[in-house]
């Protein structure tokens, strides 16, 4: 592996890979390649250890079995908060935004510790699932247009003071707290109830991550046609639903 | 078919309950054809079983009763098994894919002298479907990730099949390559293992049973954690070859493609070995069957030759990517997102689209730019076209495959007939 490849590590895909997961693994892929950077993909199973020199930690979502079995294993292995200390990026989706936060309920109904890398914490709601398109517009700090995806989630999390909402809710569940706040981030730790996958559906947070990993504020320009004719037209479908 | 409300066949020694709920059944089933709903079997046996919610079971007594059960392949498997168990007699069966208790019950009531009843059931009905027919033989085929906004997670199907087959009386014949499938099957008393294959894995690395990470030497899997293990297969299926528990090697020579396919016919033979049927009659008779329900159905279309294939998840996605010819054949991709579908896209994700590349593509379908997108980060080249007119004009030669999604390729379908 070369010194200069952008290091992006999937975490866990044998546990938390759910709604097409892996999506987010192949964007950040195809646009930090198209420009013209070297990308050194690291598949780490949930036997084996985290690797700590990463540039961007993607965790995917799972149900609650292998939530909470890939809770257990993150927590006995520091490589994931080694790296967030270096300045690593990480974005968690669903389940793995719910591991990032202090605790969660598991399969069991018991509440269970997280890695605490986010100030959140996660209960299970009372109410209806929250399934289906989502709308939300995010933290004006971070530059980034509508976010566009797909929820499916009884989780509800609770944001602490360390942390802002990722985005404002307009349509969808998002957090599930009746305040309207979808996500949560701090410095380079983002998590998210969009799956879609959220990278496909909005490529700017894509290129967010790359951005932060490479420490610029801008990259080369990269096609974006059917990304924005698929946000485009979904983010219409949401706001005119089908009769 | 007039609306006959004398029920023939075995039908006859039913109870009088049921006897009123099979005519009762019918009527609404053709009462819905003349009003040009499709086939009536599911609104017949809906009402059917309102008036006499037993009649599935009164209906499975006479029978000889096979359940086939899967993510992928069950269609196809349950008329494999029906072609080969009419070497030893008369078989009912719901060809058509209604595979919940309705449809299956609808099915049963069409069977007049049958001895067989071979019955394709939906994977979350199973448990109580067995519960209500008393099978003789239960096929279990494999079990992966399929509408993830609509069902529970595999695992929970594999463990509820676990609980609700245990003190099943049926010969369970259990795919021993898929580890769901075995932790699902490995309770039960009788069981024949088959090694029937697994193309797609990725929802078997997690220990069904303990949680710890399978380990997949070759054809061999294993739990490092828990010691659970893949069971010595009483079948198998060898390149083409179906091998007999005698370890005696039976030539499969099938009219549908893919090695799906082979491992379907594998499963079959070893049930159809459950009511003596040997795997010899039992495959020449499975080579008589050609298109299922219009799936691997080539057709005319706009002057070329058009051949549709069903892929309602990854793992059908992937076992219909290595039956497609080389490229540069252009291949045809239509997806919606229809309640049927799932109405969540993000399983584009799981399927390996990478492997297209090299051939010209055409997507359509109400979410085609969502497949654009998928393309595009696959590096395939491709087209966004409206209909498939559009697709097989532009298409350059060869045998064009159309791979579509469950409504889409009934609406392919629709589009070919024209
Ligand atoms: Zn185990």
């Amino acid at each position: 592996m070369s010194e200069s490849a952008l290091r992006l590590v999937w975490v866990y895909p044998d546990l938390l890979s759910t709604y097409g997961d892996r999506g987010n693994v192949l964007v950040v892929e195809r646009r930090a390649r198209q420009r013209g950077l070297e990308v050194a993909r690291i598949d780490v199973r949930s036997d084996q250890p985290i690797p700590t020199s990463g540039d961007i930690y993607l965790l995917g979502g799972g149900e609650d079995r292998p939530q909470r079995l890939a809770g257990e294993r993150l927590r006995a292995d520091p490589g994931l908060g080694r790296a967030v200390e270096n300045g690593a990026i990480v974005l968690g989706v669903c389940a793995g935004y719910q591991i990032m936060g202090h605790e969660f309920i598991d399969d069991m109904g018991q509440r269970t510790p997280g890695l605490g890398l986010l100030d959140v914490w996660s209960t299970r709601g009372e109410g209806a699932r929250n399934v289906g398109d989502i709308l939300a517009e995010p933290d004006p700090r971070l530059g980034l247009p509508t976010l566009t995806g797909f929820e499916n989630h009884q989780g509800v999390t609770h944001l602490g003071q360390g942390v802002s909402p990722l985005a404002r809710v307009t349509v969808g569940g998002g957090n599930g707290t009746g305040d309207g706040t979808e996500g949560a981030w701090r410095d380079t730790v983002f998590g998210t109830y969009l799956h879609g996958p959220i990278l496909a559906r909005n490529p700017g947070v894509a290129d967010l991550l790359i951005k932060l990993a490479l420490d610029v504020s801008a990259l080369p320009p990269a096609d974006n046609t059917w990304y924005e004719a698929l946000r485009a037209e979904r983010i219409a479908a949401v706001q005119q639903p089908a009769q | 078919m007039p609306a006959n409300p004398e029920p023939a066949g075995p039908s006859a020694t039913l109870p009088p309950r049921a006897k009123l709920a099979v005519t009762a059944g019918k009527v609404a089933a053709a009462v819905s054809r003349t009003a040009g709903r499709g086939s009536g079997s599911v609104i017949g046996g809906k009402v059917a079983l309102r008036l006499d919610p037993d009649l599935l079971r009164s209906l499975a007594e006479n029978l000889d009763v096979v359940l086939v059960s899967a993510t992928n392949g069950k269609t196809t498997t349950t008329r494999l098994i029906a072609e080969a168990l009419k070497a030893a007699g008369p078989v009912v069966s719901n060809a058509l894919g209604a595979n919940m208790p309705a449809g299956i019950t609808s099915a049963l009531a069409d069977g007049s002298d049958a001895r067989f009843g071979v019955i394709e059931v939906d994977e979350k009905y199973l448990v109580g479907v067995a519960k209500d027919t008393a099978p003789k033989a239960i096929a279990l085929l494999n079990l992966s990730r399929d509408q993830l906004d609509r069902s529970s997670e595999t695992r929970m199907l594999a463990e509820r099949w676990r609980e609700g087959l245990q003190g099943s009386e049926a010969v369970i014949i259990a795919n021993a390559d898929d580890p769901l499938v075995t932790w699902a099957a490995s309770s039960c008393r009788k069981v024949v293992w088959v090694a029937a294959g697994q193309a797609y894995r990725e929802d078997a690395w997690s220990c069904p049973s303990c949680g710890g990470v399978m380990q997949r030497p070759g054809e061999d899997w294993f739990c490092p954690s828990c010691g659970f293990r893949r069971p010595q297969p009483h079948w198998a299926l060898q390149g083409e070859h179906v091998v007999d528990p005698q370890g005696q090697g039976w030539l499969i020579q099938l009219q549908l493609p893919g090695r799906a396919n082979l491992s379907n016919a594998t499963s079959s033979a070893a049930v159809a070995a459950v009511f003596g049927v040997h795997p010899q009659i039992a495959l020449q008779r499975m080579q008589a069957v050609q298109a299922v329900a219009g799936r691997y159905e080539s057709v005319q279309f706009g002057g070329r030759e058009v051949r549709l294939l069903l892929a309602k998840n990854p793992a059908g996605w992937l076992e219909t990517f290595t039956l497609i010819d080389q490229p540069p054949a252009p291949v045809v991709l239509s997806v919606n997102a229809l309640s049927a579908d799932g109405t969540d896209t993000s399983w584009l994700w799981d399927v390996d689209y990478e492997r297209l590349v090299g051939h010209p593509v055409f997507v359509m379908g109400q979410r085609k730019l969502d497949l654009a997108v998928r393309l595009e980060v696959a590096g395939v080249h491709f087209q966004v076209v409206e209909t498939l007119a559009q697709a097989v004009a532009a298409a350059p030669p060869g045998r064009i495959e159309a791979i579509a999604n469950y409504t889409a390729f009934q609406q392919l379908r629709r589009d070919v007939r024209g």
